[in-house]
């Protein structure tokens, strides 16, 4: 039977397949592997088993579900689950359990999501491996020895180790498309605002987005339509419904521009493989081949992206994550005045990446330097907006790798903070920008390991994106 | 980073930002972020580098502005819930230790 989710959905909502058989085969693969990989923060099987329930209840009686009935979901750890821990993969939340849901965990419900378990992540998304989380490391299923990629790595794991079909994950600078390509798995990061970012705790809030985790482009396409969509409740959310994008999959892309972004595929592209840029170049000329128009796109200030990134991204984590003082929520140090309270309990509370990154916010934000630093990232940022805006004048889509390598080995990069960094170096501009892209498989590298390849869209382009992404799977199958 | 330039940012430095972050920081831990702190600001360096007097900040990817709902009553998160969820609780209201005669 099919593992994929708009299948299941279709079965259950016929009635040729209950909910709860389809979650205890997800279970079961669960129970086998997870002490593998660590994909799971927390695993909710009965819950679950009581979700699933009520969808086969609802079907039997001759309800309708709903699009995604009784598919098992899994949920980035920093998604705001009513009742259930939301720890972010941090000390600082451990045992926290929020007041209420995420606007999409809500959306889901409704739509007769099955909620299988919330997933380990980079504390407070911040890191591109899973190896900064609290409560160990998340291995890659298809090589354990390998990285999952980050920050959503348990997301991605999740939906390439089979332990669900779908899952969500938040990109501040490429945390859903990196661990996409370097687990084998289509990933998308939405136009800014076109999912709501309401009860996704805050990493970087001119950045942060919620977007989804498949295992092909058409189920993608299924949960990205179910959670986008305007919300009252999030005040950057673009007040227009969420874009028709099943319907339009199979539209190919005869006659679409389509511009291979030079700064990313070579020089400027620090420590790129070989064979990352050969599937790239391989992905351009399967879409030259269905009819699309390909050529050379420049978009030059997307030199200084990974720059300015690392100082925009830490200046606004240094602000949100002000919040965690020990007073309203998670862990507090008892201490004999509130400040020495706020100061042992933030200490003991953020590992130190965390920590790093709210110095250099900190730093970046401070009397003497914000000019510098800061101020001048924000300019670097209207650069990289402007530079877009004229590259897609000319093209409708343009090309990338998704990250410069395939997945790495465990420990390999974690001496260094800023040579983990650099695996961001091809999906942060897109986060700058606000606009939607997306990593779909395209083969493996020399090491056999999975490579992506990134499709990005100027804002509200999800649409065009989306057929790109279904040609070049249909062209590899 | 080479043994002959300049840090980008000195200990004394690193020390006064985690005292602005409300962090405390080991003898080793000063040690290891002014040495990395130094190495993001070194490779921040070509932005720093950049002439951008012209060129107007951009700290949003939306057009902001005030967004309104319709001043109507509505639910809420429960207080309860809320309260429950707090290290510490007391008549309906968060506690902490003493926060009066502290130096700042």
């Amino acid at each position: 039977m099919s593992a994929r989710a708009r299948d299941i959905a279709a079965d259950v909502r016929a009635g040729r397949r209950s909910a709860v058989d389809v979650l205890e085969e997800h279970l079961a693969r669960i129970a086998e592997r997870e002490p593998e990989i660590n994909a799971f923060n927390l695993v909710l099987a009965d819950e679950a088993r009581a979700m699933a329930q009520a969808v086969d209840a609802a079907v039997a009686a001759g309800d309708d579900p709903g699009p995604l009935a009784g598919v098992p979901v899994a949920l980035k750890d920093n998604l705001c689950t009513r009742g259930i821990p939301t720890t972010c993969s941090s000390r600082i939340l451990e045992g926290w359990r929020p007041p209420y849901d995420a606007t999409v965990v809500e959306r889901m419900r409704a739509a007769g999501a099955v909620f299988v378990g919330k997933t380990n992540m980079d504390e407070f998304a911040m890191g591109s491996s899973t190896e900064n989380s609290a409560f160990g490391p998340t291995r890659n299923p298809v090589a354990p020895d390998r990285v999952p990629g980050g920050s959503s790595g348990g997301s991605a794991a999740a939906v390439a180790a089979g332990f669900a079909p779908l899952s969500l994950g938040s990109d501040t600078g490429g945390s859903i498309r990196q661990p996409a390509a370097l687990c084998g798995v289509v990933g998308v990061k939405p136009t800014y605002g076109a999912v709501s970012r309401y009860g996704l705790v805050a990493f970087a809030s001119s950045l942060d987005q919620i977007g989804p985790f498949a295992a092909d482009v058409a189920d993608a396409a299924l949960l990205h339509e179910v959670i986008g969509g305007h919300d009252p409740r999030d005040s950057t959310s673009i007040p227009e419904p969420a874009p028709s994008l099943l319907a339009r999959l199979g539209e190919g892309v005869a006659g679409l521009r389509v511009g291979v972004l030079k700064e990313l595929c070579g020089e400027g592209v620090e420590g790129i493989s070989p064979d990352v840029l050969a599937r790239t170049r391989a992905a351009a000329d399967a879409l030259a081949a269905a009819g699309a128009v390909v050529e050379e796109a420049s978009v030059p200030a997307a030199v200084y992206g990974l720059s300015a990134y690392y100082l925009i991204a830490p200046a606004e984590a240094s602000s949100n994550l002000a919040r965690y003082d020990g007073v309203r929520f998670g862990l507090r140090v008892d201490a004999a005045t509130t400040g020495e309270m706020n100061e042992l309990t933030r200490t003991a509370g953020f590992g130190a990446e965390v920590k790093r990154r709210i110095m250099l916010g900190t730093y970046a934000l401070s009397a003497g330097y914000y000019d510098a630093y800061y101020g001048k990232a924000l300019k670097v940022r209207t650069l990289i907006a402007r530079d877009f805006a004229a590259a897609y004048e000319r093209f409708d889509l343009l090309l990338s790798p998704t990250s410069p390598t395939t997945a790495f080995r465990l420990g390999d990069k974690t001496a260094d903070p800023m040579v983990m960094y650099l695996n961001d170096v091809c999906t942060i501009p897109s986060n700058l920008a606000g606009h939607p892209s997306m990593s779909v498989p395209y083969g493996t590298g020399d090491d056999g390991l999975p490579i992506g390849v990134q499709l990005l869209a100027p804002a509200q382009g999800e649409a065009v994106m989306y057929r790109a992404a279904a040609v070049l799977e249909g062209g590899l199958s | 980073m080479l043994p002959d330039m300049p840090e980008r940012i000195s200990r004394e430095e690193v020390a006064h930002v985690a005292r602005l972050a409300r962090l405390r920081l080991t003898d080793d831990e000063l040690d290891a972020f002014t040495h990395q702190l130094g190495d993001v600001l070194a490779h921040a360096a070509d932005v720093e580098a950049l002439q951008l007097d012209d060129v107007p900040p951009m700290s949003h990817p939306l057009p902001l502005k005030n967004v309104l709902r319709p001043d109507v009553v509505d639910e809420s998160v429960d207080r309860a819930e809320v309260l429950a969820a707090a290290p510490s609780a007391e008549d309906g209201q968060f506690r902490v230790p003493p926060v009066l005669g502290e130096a700042p």
